[in-house]
């Protein structure tokens, strides 16, 4: 059976993972390499690696980055941040990412998505969604964000969801950014819907604080992944016991030991 | 021993060498005709499009050199469906070495296409899965699939059984990514190279 799967997100900043990390086991938790292959080893089902660097030398050591995790772990991997061309994924793929998010710059131009999928197979075009439930003129309303999420733009998310993948999107990267941080769950409602209304693989985002959240939304939210960053940074939660949580409560998951 | 990729116009072969390099194994990545049959095992992965990549491989001829190849061959996503008779992904007419057709799978609420993610495999008949557990996950993504017929030696469900391995005479093939697979992705590989 096709399992829900448990993707941690690493941020990376100059070649370097970013936000605490504690893990007595590892020599360099500042190593995103060794560390996304601990994950890999704990049963992570894939890794999204976010470049966070705004520098042009940055870009380089993260692609020089992306070409260690590709030769270092051997589940899929998805790497994020700027993206902005087809030159850019050219250069992330060839350096051996499985897929690549787009999120600003699918807003900004939204044929680039349609460019991308065309160019390298939607199964590897994943579109970053950040979103808001705000008020606006015709009252509250779920919009799109950029900018991490500062950035209220025209676009309303459950259509922009559909137009993502009308245009070629193979999946969705659903980040709220109500619930992101507040560890007090996911947004079970909206990623309902818009996994509901897809026919492309949604992935949740922001809010995990609990085992349970992962439950709720692939149960009550739908979804077909669950992302977080800091609750397995921090070992709040073990992947492996997360994992054998949601397969006691009958949930399809991929166990490895 | 020589171990060769074919070259050709599908995506994501990186992947596949980094795996191959993971388990010390050294390859060529080429699309010569002479290189490709004095090797000793033969690869053909990649991501892509069934129409596409048929044409490219009739536009250089591969299509006439895969079938008659002797040593063991070992095709994944698109490079299995290419060795089926033909795909319903743009009604592409395929090399034919498994004589079974490529479906799309059929649309059902709440199962998406593609099928994309971990599953597992069950029903092995094949040396390449020796020392998987049973029920082993694998990761798919494929919108397309053969369904199981007399070549099956693993299968997989999703919507419909369908075909996860294929094995004929010296042609094996996989649909899902080995290269991208864990522990039992590797160990595939690793058999298929072990085969004499």
């Amino acid at each position: 059976m096709l399992t829900k799967r448990i993707i941690p997100c690493l941020d990376v900043k100059d070649g370097r993972t970013v936000k605490g990390v504690n893990f007595v086991n590892l020599r360099d938790a500042g190593d995103a390499v060794e560390l996304g292959a601990l994950y890999a080893a704990h049963g992570a089902d894939e890794l999204v690696y976010l470049d966070i660097t705004a520098t042009v030398d940055g870009r380089s050591t993260f692609i020089d980055l992306v070409r260690k995790v590709a030769h270092t772990i051997n589940i899929p991997f998805t790497v994020g941040g700027g993206i902005s061309s087809i030159a850019d994924v050219s250069a992330l793929l060839h350096a051996g990412a499985d897929k690549v998010s787009i999120n600003s710059a699918a807003v900004k131009n939204p044929d680039l998505i349609n460019e991308l999928s065309l160019e390298f197979g939607s199964q590897c075009i994943v579109v970053a969604i950040d979103t808001r439930y705000i008020e606006t003129e015709n009252g509250q309303e779920h919009i799109v964000h950029t900018h991490g999420g500062r950035k209220p733009t025209e676009l309303r998310t459950i259509p922009w969801a559909k137009e993502v993948e009308d245009r070629g999107a193979g999946e969705i990267l659903l980040t709220s950014m109500d619930t992101d941080g507040t560890k007090a769950g996911f947004a079970l409602e909206l990623t309902a819907t818009i996994s509901g209304n897809a026919n492309i693989p949604v992935i949740a985002s922001g809010g995990a604080g609990n085992m349970e959240h992962f439950y709720d939304v692939f149960t009550a939210g739908k979804a077909d992944a669950g992302l977080a960053a800091s609750i397995f940074h921090f070992r709040e939660i073990d992947i492996p016991d997360l994992k054998k949580y949601l397969h006691d409560k009958k949930l399809p998951i991929r166990m490895t030991r | 021993m020589k171990t060769v990729i074919i070259k050709y116009n599908a995506g994501n072969v990186q992947s596949v060498m980094y795996a191959l390099d993971r388990i010390g194994a050294s390859y060529l990545y080429t699309d010569d005709e002479e290189e490709i049959r004095s090797a000793d095992k033969v690869i053909f992965p990649g991501v892509g499009e069934a129409s596409t990549t048929m044409n490219y491989l009739r536009k250089v001829g591969l299509d006439k050199v895969i079938p008659t190849l002797k040593q063991p061959f070992f095709g994944t996503c698109i490079g299995m469906q290419l060795m089926c008779r033909f795909s319903e992904e743009n009604n592409t007419e395929c090399m034919g070495i498994f004589d079974v057709d490529v479906k799309r799978f059929p649309a059902t609420p709440d199962l998406k296409v593609p099928h994309m993610g971990w599953n597992n495999i069950t029903g092995y008949k094949t040396a390449l899965t020796t020392g998987l557990p049973d029920d082993a996950y694998v990761y798919f993504v494929h919108s397309y699939a053969a369904p199981v017929c007399e070549y099956t030696v693993a299968s997989c469900e999703y919507v419909l059984p369908f075909s996860a391995m294929l094995h004929k005479d010296n042609f094996y093939a996989a649909q899902f990514h080995c290269e991208i697979s864990g522990d039992a992705g590797q160990q595939i590989l690793k058999n298929f190279l072990d085969i004499i």
